[in-house]
C-alpha cells in the first residue's frame, strides 16, 4: 500500500511466492490436529484395530499356534494394523470432500497453495495418523506378550503396512472427489469393511467358497494384506499380488488425479 | 493512464503504477446465460469501488473472474498487471467470499494461522484477529461462530498477506444491522492505509455510505460508472407530471432538465435533472396545467437503473450516457 509508484514497484517486487508451492509445517501440524479432532476417524483408527487384536488375537484356541517365523497371534497383529492404517489414510484423503463441500478448497485458491502442495499435505496427514495407527496395534501386541516374531520381523511388518497403507492415501482422495461430503464417511467405512473382509483381514479367505475367493483376489485390499505378511509366513511373492497393488495404484491416484485437473480447472 | 501488461511474467516498469484492476471486454456465458456480457473496467490503485447491482446482474461472476477463480470466454483480465493468479500467489490480492471457504472444525485462530502459514510474507494472526475485531473469540469453533462473525474471520483471513488489493462478494449478506456497522467500520479503519478495495453490494446504502466511485451492473453490463454523489445526482432527480393535450414524446425532449420523456393519454411525465426549470418552461411555454413535481428517491434510480421493466430501460440508456462521461473522467484520474 505506498503511494509513489517507485516505492510501490519495490513493494511489487519485495513480495515474493512461497516456498514449495505453500507447503509448510504449521498447515500439516493443522491438518493432523484436524483429524485427531474427529472423534470417529480417531475411534476406528486407533481404538477399532486394538479392541479387534484383544479379541481375536488373543484366543487361547490358536494365538500361540506356530505359523511362519512367528505365530498366530502375530499374524492377526499384522492384519489389524493393516486395517487401522488403511483406514486412517482413507479417512485422512477422504477429507478433501468435505473442505470441498465447505468451500475451504475454494478458499485455498485464493492462496499461493499449489495443488500439489496441498495433496502432499494430505498424504503426509494420512501417514502420520497411519503410523499411530500402526504403532498402537503392535504396542498393544507387545505389551500382551501373545504375539511373537524375530525382532526386525516387527519393524518389518510394520514398516510394509505402513507405507502400504498410502495405496488407500489414493483411494481416500479419489472418493473425496467422488462422494458427496454427507455421505463420504459412512459409504467409506462400509466399502473398507466390505474390502477388508475381501482381503482376508479378518478371516482367511479360504473359508469362503470358491468363487468368492476367485472374486476376492481381484479386490484392492487383498494383494496388499497377502504382501503385508510375506514376511513373517516366509513364503515367496507371488507375482499377481504385486499386480493387484500396483493395478489399483494406478486405478487410485489416476482416478484422483483426474478428479482432480477437473476440479481445479473447471473454473 | 499508462497500462503495463506483464502476464508474460515481468514485473512492471518501475515508475508506474498498474491499475489494480483491468477489465477488457469480459465476458462469460453459463450456457444459455451471458452473466458477464462485455465489461470493461479499470480500478486505480488506492480506489474504493463498490460494485452494484441486484442479484444475478453478473457481480460475483465478475468478481470470480478478477480472482482468477474462473476463466473469461473472451476479453482480458489483470491485476497489477500480472494474471489474477499470479497476483494471488504474491500475495497482491485477497477476498472476502459471500459464504464458505471456512472449516467448522478449527479455532479462529488456526484458521487465520493456516491461512498466514500458505503465504510467503503474513501478517500476525493476533494482530489481524484484532484489526478484524474478533481477538476475544480466537479459541472458538468456527462452527459455534455466529455469522457476522465467520464474515469478520473471513476479513481476518484476507488480511493475512497484507494484500494491495481486497475484494469483497457481498460481505454483508445475511448480517443485522448491528454486525452489517461492525464489519463496515473494520473495513473502513483498514481502507484509511491506502488498500485498494473493490466489493460488490446489491444494499445502495452501503455503496453510497463506503465507496469512492460505484460501477452499476444490470445484466452483466455496466450501466452507470461514477463517484457516489455523481450516481446520486443522476439518481435525484424528480418527476415531473402535468396534463398537456396533444403532445408528442419527440416535442418534449428538448424541454430543459428532462432526460426521459413518457406520454400517457393527455398526461405527460417528464423525469428531470432539473425540476425547476422543467416545471418553468412547461407552464410559460406550453399549454401544460395541473403541475405536479415529485421527487425519485435514489432508490427508485437504483430499480430504474437496474431493473427490467421496458420503462427503466429508456432511463437506463440515459444512464449509460452519463457513465460514458464518468468512466472518461475517473480514466483522466489515473
Amino acid at each position: 500500500m505506498s503511494t509513489t509508484p517507485s516505492a510501490f514497484a519495490a513493494d511489487l517486487a519485495a513480495r515474493r511466492m512461497p516456498p514449495a508451492g505453500g507447503f509448510n509445517l504449521t498447515a500439516l501440524r493443522l491438518e493432523i490436529r484436524r483429524l485427531l479432532r474427529n472423534r470417529r476417524t480417531v475411534i476406528i483408527t486407533i481404538i477399532f484395530p486394538v479392541f479387534f487384536f484383544l479379541i481375536f488375537g488373543l484366543n487361547k484356541a490358536y494365538a500361540s499356534d506356530k505359523i511362519g517365523h512367528g505365530n498366530e497371534a502375530a499374524f492377526i497383529m499384522v492384519s489389524l494394523g493393516l486395517y487401522g492404517a488403511v483406514f486412517a489414510a482413507t479417512s485422512a484423503g477422504a477429507m478433501v470432500s468435505i473442505e470441498r463441500a465447505q468451500g475451504w478448497s475454494r478458499q485455498l485458491r485464493l492462496t499461493p497453495l499449489s495443488p500439489v502442495a496441498y495433496i502432499l499435505m494430505k498424504v503426509l496427514t494420512a501417514l502420520v495418523l497411519g503410523a499411530g495407527s500402526v504403532a498402537v496395534v503392535l504396542i498393544a501386541g507387545a505389551l500382551t506378550n501373545k504375539a511373537s516374531m524375530p525382532a526386525y520381523l516387527w519393524v518389518v511388518s510394520g514398516l510394509s503396512v505402513w507405507v502400504g497403507s498410502l495405496l488407500f492415501a489414493a483411494f481416500g482422495l479419489l472418493m473425496g472427489f467422488l462422494l458427496p461430503a454427507e455421505n463420504v464417511i459412512q459409504l467409506m467405512s462400509l466399502m473398507l469393511t466390505l474390502l477388508s473382509f475381501a482381503g482376508g483381514l479378518f478371516i482367511p479367505i479360504s473359508q469362503f467358497p470358491q468363487t468368492v475367493q476367485d472374486i476376492c483376489k481381484w479386490t484392492p485390499l487383498y494383494g496388499l494384506n497377502q504382501l503385508v505378511h510375506t514376511p513373517l509366513l516366509g513364503t515367496g511373492v507371488d507375482w499377481t499380488w504385486v499386480v493387484n497393488v500396483l493395478a489399483w495404484l494406478v486405478i487410485f491416484v489416476g482416478g484422483a488425479a483426474l478428479r482432480f485437473r477437473q476440479d481445479t480447472s473447471r473454473v | 493512464m499508462t497500462v503495463t501488461r506483464t502476464d508474460s511474467g515481468t514485473w512492471p516498469a518501475s515508475g508506474t503504477v498498474p491499475p489494480a484492476i483491468e477489465l477488457a471486454g469480459v465476458r462469460k456465458h453459463f450456457g444459455q446465460v451471458r452473466a458477464v456480457d462485455g465489461i470493461d473496467m479499470t480500478v486505480a490503485s488506492g480506489e474504493i469501488v463498490a460494485f452494484l447491482g441486484p442479484n444475478g446482474a453478473g457481480k460475483t461472476s465478475t468478481i470470480d473472474i478478477v480472482l482468477g477463480l474462473s476463466r473469461p470466454d473472451s476479453g482480458s483480465v489483470s491485476v497489477y498487471g500480472m494474471a489474477p493468479r499470479r497476483a494471488i500467489a504474491h500475495g497482491l490480492i485477497s477476498a472476502v467470499m459471500q459464504t464458505g471457504g471456512l472449516l467448522k472444525d478449527l479455532t479462529v485462530y488456526e484458521t487465520v494461522e493456516y491461512t498466514a502459514s500458505l503465504f510467503a510474507h503474513s501478517q500476525s494472526p493476533r494482530e489481524a484477529l484484532s484489526r478484524a475485531g474478533i481477538a476475544e473469540i480466537a479459541d472458538r469453533r468456527v462452527g459455534k461462530c455466529s455469522g457476522g462473525e465467520q464474515q469478520r474471520l473471513r476479513f481476518a483471513m484476507a488480511l493475512m498477506p497484507d494484500p494491495e488489493l481486497l475484494v469483497l462478494d457481498e460481505p454483508t449478506t445475511g448480517m443485522d444491522v448491528e454486525g452489517r456497522r461492525n464489519f463496515w467500520s473494520a473495513i473502513r479503519k483498514d481502507a484509511e492505509q491506502g488498500r485498494t478495495v473493490l466489493f460488490a453490494t446489491h444494499y445502495l446504502e452501503e455503496a453510497d455510505a463506503y465507496a469512492d466511485r460505484i460501477v452499476l451492473v444490470r445484466h452483466g453490463k455496466i450501466v452507470a460508472d461514477g463517484t457516489a454523489s455523481e450516481i446520486k445526482a443522476m439518481a435525484a432527480g424528480r418527476t415531473v407530471r402535468a396534463t398537456l393535450p396533444g403532445a408528442a414524446e419527440a416535442d418534449l425532449r428538448d424541454v430543459p432538465g428532462a432526460e426521459v420523456v413518457e406520454v400517457r393519454g393527455e398526461t405527460v411525465l417528464i423525469h428531470s435533472k432539473d425540476s425547476d426549470a422543467t416545471a418553468r418552461y412547461l407552464l410559460t411555454q406550453t399549454a401544460a396545467r395541473d403541475l405536479e413535481v415529485t421527487a425519485r428517491g435514489i432508490e427508485d434510480a437504483f430499480i430504474a437503473l437496474t431493473g427490467d421493466d421496458t420503462h427503466s430501460a429508456a432511463t437506463h440508456s440515459a444512464g449509460t450516457g452519463t457513465a460514458a462521461t464518468d468512466s472518461a473522467a475517473s480514466a483522466g484520474a489515473i
